[in-house]
C-alpha cells in the first residue's frame, strides 16, 4: 500500500459513478478530503508551508469549502510531490496558456491506477462497458514517450483502454487519413463505434478537411468523446451547439459528449450529459467562488475550484483553476445523474492593468 | 548688422513629422520656439486659466484625478512653487522637451506637460494611446485656452499628441529633443534610451520604484473612529486605487512601537471595510494575487504568518526583512508587514529603488533623519498616508524645473 492510513478508494470504485446524493457524498468527502489533506501536509513540504502560514488547523473538522485550495499555476513553478521520488512512475505535463512554463504532475503507481479506474467508470457509464472499435482523432506520435505524458497523450492513452481495433485518423502531418478512416468505418459498419479526440483537433483536422473537401464519413453509429477546452474554438465563435451541428452535417455523428478535466486531476473528468451540463462524479466535486473567495450561489458565475479523490502522490486534490463557470444545481439534473452539474465559460478574462509601470506597446 | 534670427536647434526645422498616425489633441505643429524663464508670468497665467476652466466644467467633478490636476494648477500653489524656486540665479528652459507618458494613468501626461511648461520649455507630449475621458476633458480645456490670443506664443510651441506605438515617431521626436521625460517601466526606458538624441539632451527617467509605509501604533490607537476611518480611506487611495501598481504605492507596512498587534487589529479591519465598499477585484486578479501569496509561503522562510480578509486584503507578516525586500511587491491589496521598535531596523532594505515613504504618527524629522543620517541610497519622497499618488515638481528625487532649465553663470 503506497499510502498508509489513506482512505480506501476501493469501496468508491464499487459504486456507480453518478449514484451519490448530496448527503452521501458529503459523508464520503468529509473523511476523504481530510485524510488527503493530512497526508499531503505530512508529505509535501511546500504544501505544508502554505497550510502552516495561512494558519490552517488540521485537527479541527472543517466544512469542505473551508479546505485550502492550490492555484494551478503553482504546479508550474514548483515540483509538488507527496511521495518519495523513486515511487514516481509517470510525469504528466501540460503547457496551459500562460507562457512557456509547464505544469508537472507526478504520479505513483496507486494514483495512476486510480486515474485509469475512475476514468473507466465514468466513461463506461456513458458508452457502456463493452469495448468498442475506437477511432482516435489524432496522430500516433503524440503518445510515443511513455514516461513523460502530455495531457493530450494521457487522454488518448486513457481512452484507448476502452476501445478495440484502435485506429488513428490523422497521419504524422496531422492530415486526415481518408483511407484508414474509410476502411475503419467499412469494417465496423454495423457496430457501435467510439471516437475520441481533443475538441480543437477534432474541429480543425476532422471537421474542417471534411467540410472543405465536401466528402462525408459514415459515422452515424459513433459516439464522440472530446475535451481539452474551447479557447481556440471560442476565438472562431464556435460553441458547443455549433460544434455538434457541424459534425453531424459532415459525418452524421449523433452522440457527442464533451468532457472537462484538468491535468492536475486526470481521471476524475466531468462528462457532459444529454442536456449539455457537465457532471461531477463520485470522484470529484466543484465549488465556484467569488473574487473574495466566498462561495457562489447556484446560478452565479465564479472562479472554479475542483476537488478530486484521486491525487495521492501530489497535493492536487483541491485546486483553484483559472476557469470561470457556474454550478447549475445538485442532484436534480433532468438527466437523472446525481451530484453537482455545471457549465464552464472558459478562462477568466484578462483585466486592464492599472499603474504607471507601463508596458512598451 | 544682420537681423536677429530664430536659432535653429540642431539645424532641424520640422519638429513634428507629417505622419497620418499622429493625432493632435491640443497645441500646434511646432514651427519655432524660444525658451521662457521658468515660472514666467505668462506661463503662470496660462496655468491659472486652465485650472479655473477645469474646475468650472461639470465633467471634471466626476473625476477626482482631473480635480487634483486642476487644484495643482491653481494660483496659490504655482506661486508657492515659484517662491520656493527663486534663488536669484538666471535660468531659461532647455528648449524642446519630449514627454513619453504612461498609457494607463490618465492624468499623468497633463502633469508632465505643465512641469515642462513651467520650466520654460517647448513641449511635445505623447498622451496615452488608450482612450480615457479624463484625457479628452483636459485636452479640450488646454486646447481652448491655448487658442486665446494672449497665449499665441505658448500655443505655437506646444503639442499634445497621441499615437499608437510607432518607433519611428518616437525616434523622430527624440532626435530633436533637448530633454526627454520618460515615464514607464524599466523596459520602456531601456527601449527609449536606445533611440539617439542630441548630445546635450537630458533624460529624466521615471523607472520602476518601490515604496513603503510606516505607522506609529500608539498614535493610531489614539484616533477616534472617524479619524481612523479617514486614515483607512487614505491608505486605500494610496494603494488599491492603482492596484498597488503605481510606483509610489506602498507594498510594505512597518509598524513602529510596542503595540503592533493592537494597532493592526484596529487598522486593518477599517481598511477592509473601505475595500469591501469600493474595490472591484476581477477574477483574474483574485487568482493572481492568491497564487503569489501561496508562492510566497513556499519561497520565504521569513514569513511568520499570512492573514487574509476574504482575499480582498492579504497581509504577510515578516519575521525579518530580506535585503532584496524591493523584489517583494504586493498586488491588488497584498501587504508585507514588519514590527519594529525603531525605523533604523529597516535601513538595510533601502536601496536605489526606494521612492516613497508614507507615514502616520511620526514626525517628519524622524524620517528625514532616518534617510540622511543613515546616508541611504533611496527614498525620494516622504509624505503622509493618503498623498502617495500626489505628484509634484519634486518627483523621484528630481527637482524637475531645475533639471529642465539651464543656469547661466554670471561673474
Amino acid at each position: 500500500m503506497a499510502i498508509k492510513s489513506m482512505f480506501d478508494l476501493t469501496n468508491t470504485l464499487e459504486i456507480p459513478p453518478f449514484s451519490l446524493n448530496k448527503n452521501a457524498k458529503l459523508e464520503l468527502y468529509s473523511e476523504a478530503v481530510q485524510t488527503l489533506t493530512r497526508f499531503h501536509f505530512e508529505n509535501c513540504q511546500p504544501y505544508q508551508k502554505i497550510l502552516n502560514k495561512i494558519g490552517f488547523v488540521l485537527d479541527k473538522s472543517h466544512r469542505l469549502e473551508e479546505y485550502p485550495f492550490l492555484p494551478v499555476r503553482l504546479f508550474k513553478e514548483n515540483e509538488l510531490v507527496s511521495v518519495d521520488r523513486s515511487k514516481i512512475v509517470k510525469t504528466m505535463t501540460s503547457s496551459g496558456t500562460t507562457g512557456q512554463s509547464v505544469s508537472r504532475i507526478f504520479l505513483d503507481r496507486a494514483t495512476a491506477s486510480n486515474q485509469t479506474k475512475a476514468l473507466a467508470k465514468i466513461a463506461s457509464s456513458f458508452i457502456g462497458t463493452k469495448r468498442l472499435p475506437l477511432l482516435i482523432i489524432d496522430n500516433k506520435s503524440v503518445v510515443k514517450n511513455r514516461n513523460s505524458y502530455s495531457a493530450r497523450a494521457a487522454g488518448i492513452l486513457g481512452f484507448s483502454m476502452f476501445g478495440r481495433d484502435v485506429t488513428y485518423a490523422l497521419d504524422e502531418e496531422m492530415r486526415l487519413d481518408f483511407d484508414a478512416v474509410e476502411s475503419f468505418c467499412e469494417k465496423h459498419r454495423n457496430e457501435d463505434i467510439l471516437l475520441f479526440g481533443f475538441t480543437y483537433i477534432v474541429w480543425k483536422y476532422l471537421f474542417k478537411p471534411l467540410r472543405e473537401s465536401g466528402e462525408t464519413l459514415a459515422l452515424e453509429n459513433a459516439t464522440l468523446l472530446h475535451g481539452g477546452g474551447w479557447k481556440k474554438l471560442f476565438e472562431e465563435a464556435v460553441d458547443n451547439r455549433e460544434f455538434n451541428k457541424s459534425l453531424k452535417n459532415v459525418c452524421g455523428i449523433q452522440k457527442v459528449h464533451n468532457y472537462y478535466g484538468m491535468v492536475e486531476q486526470t481521471g476524475s473528468i466531468f462528462m457532459e450529459c444529454e442536456l449539455g451540463f457537465l457532471h461531477c462524479s463520485i470522484f470529484s466535486n466543484i465549488i465556484t467562488r467569488r473574487a473574495d473567495f466566498t462561495e457562489c450561489a447556484f446560478g452565479e458565475t465564479g472562479i472554479v475550484e475542483l476537488l478530486s479523490l484521486l491525487p495521492q502522490s501530489y497535493p492536487g486534490h483541491i485546486i483553484l483553476t483559472e476557469d470561470e463557470g457556474e454550478v447549475i444545481g445538485e442532484d436534480d439534473c433532468p438527466c437523472g445523474r446525481l451530484g453537482k452539474y455545471f457549465k464552464i465559460y472558459g478562462r477568466i478574462k484578462n483585466a486592464e492593468i492599472r499603474g504607471c509601470s507601463d508596458i512598451y506597446t | 548688422m544682420a537681423e536677429l534670427r530664430t536659432p535653429k536647434l540642431g539645424g532641424v526645422v520640422t519638429y513634428i513629422p507629417n505622419d497620418s498616425n499622429l493625432i493632435f489633441l491640443a497645441g500646434s505643429k511646432i514651427k519655432s520656439f524660444r525658451p521662457f524663464v521658468p515660472f514666467d508670468s505668462i506661463l503662470i497665467e496660462f496655468l491659472i486659466d486652465i485650472s479655473s476652466e477645469l474646475i468650472k466644467r461639470p465633467e471634471s467633478r466626476t473625476y477626482p484625478d482631473i480635480m487634483a490636476f486642476a487644484f495643482w494648477c491653481r494660483k496659490a500653489n504655482i506661486n508657492k512653487l515659484k517662491k520656493r524656486f527663486e534663488d536669484g540665479l538666471f535660468r531659461l528652459g532647455l528648449g524642446l522637451v519630449f514627454h513619453i507618458t504612461p498609457s494607463n494613468v490618465p492624468v499623468n501626461f497633463a502633469f508632465s506637460f505643465v512641469f515642462g511648461l513651467l520650466s520654460g520649455n517647448s513641449n511635445i507630449v505623447r498622451a496615452p494611446t488608450k482612450s480615457f475621458p479624463q484625457v479628452d476633458v483636459i485636452c479640450e480645456v488646454i486646447k481652448s485656452i491655448l487658442l486665446l490670443e494672449k497665449y499665441d506664443q505658448i500655443n505655437s510651441m506646444n503639442a499634445i499628441v497621441k499615437y499608437s506605438q510607432k518607433d519611428k515617431i518616437t525616434e523622430y521626436f527624440s532626435a530633436n529633443s533637448n530633454a526627454r521625460l520618460i515615464w514607464g517601466g524599466d523596459e520602456t526606458i531601456r527601449n527609449i534610451r536606445n533611440l539617439s538624441t542630441p548630445e546635450r539632451c537630458v533624460d529624466i527617467a521615471f523607472s520602476d520604484r518601490y515604496s513603503f509605509c510606516v505607522i506609529e501604533t500608539e498614535a493610531l490607537l489614539e484616533l477616534d473612529e472617524r479619524e481612523l476611518q479617514l486614515l483607512a480611506e487614505h491608505f486605500y487611495n494610496d494603494t488599491y486605487l492603482m492596484d498597488q501598481n503605481a510606483c509610489s504605492s506602498p507594498h510594505l507596512v512597518v509598524w513602529l512601537g510596542k503595540l503592533g498587534e493592537r494597532g493592526k487589529k484596529r487598522f486593518w479591519p477599517a481598511v477592509y471595510q473601505v475595500v469591501r465598499k469600493k474595490y472591484g477585484l476581477p477574477f483574474v486578479n483574485a487568482v493572481d494575487k492568491f497564487t503569489s501569496l501561496c508562492q510566497n509561503a513556499i519561497d520565504l522562510d521569513q514569513i511568520k504568518s499570512i492573514s487574509t480578509h476574504g482575499n480582498l486584503l492579504c497581509r504577510i507578516l515578516m519575521d525579518t526583512l530580506p535585503d532584496n525586500m524591493d523584489t517583494l511587491r504586493g498586488k491588488f491589496g497584498c501587504f508585507y508587514e514588519f514590527d519594529a521598535t525603531d525605523i533604523n531596523q529597516v535601513s538595510h532594505i533601502v536601496n536605489k529603488r526606494y521612492q516613497t515613504l508614507t507615514y502616520f504618527g511620526v514626525k517628519k524629522s524622524y524620517l528625514t533623519d532616518f534617510v540622511v543620517q543613515n546616508r541611504l541610497f533611496g527614498i525620494d519622497n516622504i509624505t503622509p498616508i493618503g498623498s502617495a499618488l500626489d505628484i509634484g515638481i519634486f518627483w523621484d528625487g528630481y527637482d524637475i524645473v531645475r533639471c529642465l532649465s539651464r543656469t547661466i553663470n554670471v561673474k
